[in-house]
């Protein structure tokens, strides 16, 4: 077979589809995950120090335009790292903070900005403990870009994992999905059919908290980000003997979401989302989660939206009007059709 | 969202799917098979995005046809795009789609990668916005599609005339998709008794448009909708039609689909551009299949302004989409398919563009 070999880092490298999962693979697995805690990637290092079980992750914010429906690069820098504490089972406690700053940027658009990473900090009870700040001539950065890293505490029972999945367990979304990405996509295209599409930008940590009452039945957690639930799924049952079958009538989404991505021919179930949570767990602990998180208001839109089945490797819809067919993982850029 | 969701109503697909049976049964009882086209890639689509296929009898078939004008742009045509962008220096401004078609070694994802300068629009004013915003920069757009985005594109040429814009053209490969329904009815390979017309395109052209020829070709057609529940009606309306041994034009689609279509578009069309021949990735030459720009709007048009030919090319010749947009296989039955030919690495076109029926039938019926 001939060997196709891209040269070059394309945009879809950082889509979070299937080119991402390959540079990924062959680059960064290959050098630094055969040992140690980074062994089958998950969203955070668990590491023990002396007794103490803690869990460490760090995430890097590009995104553009800086404010946006919903939210700014600020709280979605807080939000992103929490959460991938959070869902690897951990209370989050420290983040640190580095900016990297284009020249020109407004003070205004930055305090603005660190205003939110305060406001979104305290509202979680993380504190920033260490940070960095550097600036680059024009052109060398897009405005503003962030990263941060956070330590948490490792909640007691709560093991999740791949292999802890069984068939009959239950997949649940804490919210709408999708909302983030279309959000963004609506606001840099300047579409104005709605105005009311906001990001679901949050944290999940109190929905993590909720569900770790029943953390002997709770068998996998992760936020859908870039590549949306397709991506999630499809590595959860990849190389596995089971596989899953969501009901698309159950999938929560937000009409103004839907309504951005029918216009541009985007699957929602590809598109990013920075405040909500998939969980997998037993079947007899899923409605007191649901209910559980349903009683938070970011978990409101909670719903219950598939199960585990045998279909070996397979995430399946069944559609609306009653057919069935796969769930893909996105492959690279979502790029909008043109008819 | 809500008139959408009337489409896609789950007890009203399930009373249609019972009568689609009942007519098959009947169809079975005379030993036919309904083999439907559908023409249109947004058919394509959505049939493989709801199941539509799994839910229908065995004996009716859908066939996918050549109804994706990324599937059906020519090699010649990317090599041409790439040369603009990195011999020429020309910015390059497209729909999304484009960049992953492969050319006759390289895609214009490629093309970004190593430098080049290639915009993803949404919409073709974008690239007006773009040549404004950069005077001393030429702009060139990606003229790609069937009628129903022709109008926007040309708009263009109105636009960057009332900006006094001097630096922006297109490079065009528009097709039409009445020559192409000729063409597939006149093919002998091409075995379908029955055709799903688009829904977009013949809310430009009207529903008249095909009068002559479902009479010439003696093929029942409707023409649908792209929401579920208008698919369904839709095979359901040509399964009648097999039933009883009858042949119309119906249009099912009368919600946005006109007799005569719509005439500012049509006129739009009429203005800036004249019907030519046009190669067809996989199928070959269409007579007067496809439109070019009249040549009182030669400094808009791309080829001219720069010299470059879109004509040839030299596609991998085991890709199989030629036999697929025709329907002769199925995208399965192609030796490359999901082997060598998969969306993140193509080598057709079907599998590039998300309405390519590659594509689709990778993403959602493997």
């Amino acid at each position: 077979m001939k060997m196709k070999k891209t040269e070059r880092i394309l945009l879809g490298h950082g889509g979070g589809g299937k080119l991402s999962r390959n540079l990924i693979d062959n680059e960064i697995v290959t050098r630094f995950a055969t040992d140690g805690p980074l062994v089958g990637l998950p969203d955070g290092a668990s590491l023990q120090i002396g007794s103490e079980n803690l869990v460490f992750s760090t995430d890097s914010f590009v995104v553009s335009p800086l404010e946006f429906p919903g939210g700014d690069i600020g709280r979605l820098a807080v939000h992103g790292t929490v959460n991938d504490v959070s869902v690897s089972g951990a209370k989050p406690l420290w983040l640190s903070l580095a900016l990297i700053i284009e020249e020109g940027l407004e003070i205004s658009v930055l305090r603005r900005i660190l205003d939110s990473i305060k406001e979104a900090s305290d509202e979680i009870g993380v504190k920033i403990v260490t940070g960095d700040t550097k600036v680059v001539a024009r052109g060398q950065c897009d405005r503003l870009f962030i990263n941060t890293a956070g330590i948490g505490k490792k909640i007691p029972n709560l093991n999740t994992g791949v292999n802890r999945i069984k068939h009959g367990d239950v997949v649940l979304t804490s919210g709408t999905l999708g909302d983030h990405g279309m959000a963004i996509m609506a606001a840099r295209e300047k579409l104005t059919l709605n105005n009311k599409l906001l990001s679901d930008t949050g944290s999940v940590h109190r929905l993590v908290a909720a569900a770790a009452k029943w953390a002997e039945g709770v068998k996998f957690m992760r936020d859908p980000t870039r590549g949306g639930i397709a991506s999630v799924l499809g590595e959860i049952v990849e190389n596995e003997s089971f596989g899953i079958v969501l009901k698309e009538e159950k999938i929560p989404y937000n009409p103004d979401a839907r309504a951005v991505a029918e216009v541009l021919g985007i699957d929602l179930m590809h598109v990013a989302c920075e405040g909500r949570m998939l969980l997998v767990c037993s079947s007899d602990i899923a409605e007191n989660v649901l209910s559980a998180w349903k009683a938070l208001p970011e978990g409101a839109g909670a719903e219950i939206i598939g199960k585990v089945t045998n279909d070996k490797g397979r995430v399946i819809l069944e559609t609306l009007i009653g057919g069935r067919r796969m769930v893909d993982i996105p492959q690279g850029e979502l790029l909008p059709r043109i008819c | 969202m809500k008139y959408i969701d009337g489409f896609r109503n789950h007890l009203a697909a399930k009373a249609i799917t019972k009568d689609i049976h009942e007519l098959a049964s009947k169809l079975s009882e005379k030993n036919i098979e309904a083999r439907i086209m559908e023409v249109c890639g947004s058919h394509t689509m959505s049939i493989a995005r709801y199941g539509i296929r799994q839910i229908l009898p065995k004996n009716v078939r859908l066939i996918s046809g050549p109804g994706c004008p990324v599937c059906v742009t020519d090699a010649a045509y990317i090599d041409a795009a790439i040369i603009l962008a990195e011999e020429r220096a020309v910015h390059i401004a497209t729909f999304g789609d484009m960049l992953k078609v492969p050319g006759s070694s390289r895609t214009l994802a490629d093309a970004r990668g190593a430098g080049g300068n290639i915009h993803v629009c949404y919409s073709p004013l974008d690239a007006v916005k773009l040549a404004k915003e950069n005077p001393l920069e030429q702009f060139v757009f990606l003229g790609i599609g069937f009628e129903t985005t022709v109008p926007p594109v040309i708009s263009i040429i109105k636009k960057a005339k009332a900006e006094k814009l001097t630096n922006i053209s297109i490079l065009t490969a528009f097709k039409l998709v009445p020559p192409a329904l000729e063409a597939l009815a006149q093919d002998k390979d091409v075995a379908v008794n029955a055709f799903l017309l688009p829904a977009h395109v013949s809310a430009i052209i009207g529903a008249e448009a095909y009068t002559d020829f479902v009479k010439r070709h003696n093929i029942s057609s409707v023409i649908a909708g792209f929401e579920p529940l208008d698919i369904l009606l839709g095979i359901k309306g040509l399964l009648q039609q097999l039933v009883q041994g009858k042949v119309e034009l119906v249009n099912q689609y009368t919600r946005v689909v006109k007799n005569q279509g719509n005439r500012v578009a049509l006129n739009l069309m009429d203005t800036y551009l004249k019907p030519s021949d046009a190669s067809w990735r996989g199928i070959g030459t269409i007579p007067q299949s496809g439109l070019i720009l009249r040549d009182e709007y030669a400094d808009y048009d791309a080829s001219k302004k720069y010299n470059v030919s879109t004509q040839g090319g030299t596609p991998d010749k085991r890709c199989r989409c030629g036999d697929v947009l025709r329907g002769i296989i199925f995208p399965d039955e192609c030796p490359l398919f999901n082997k060598e030919c998969t969306p993140l690495f193509p080598i057709g076109p079907c599998m590039v563009s998300s309405e390519g029926s590659c594509a689709a039938y990778y993403k959602y019926s493997r």
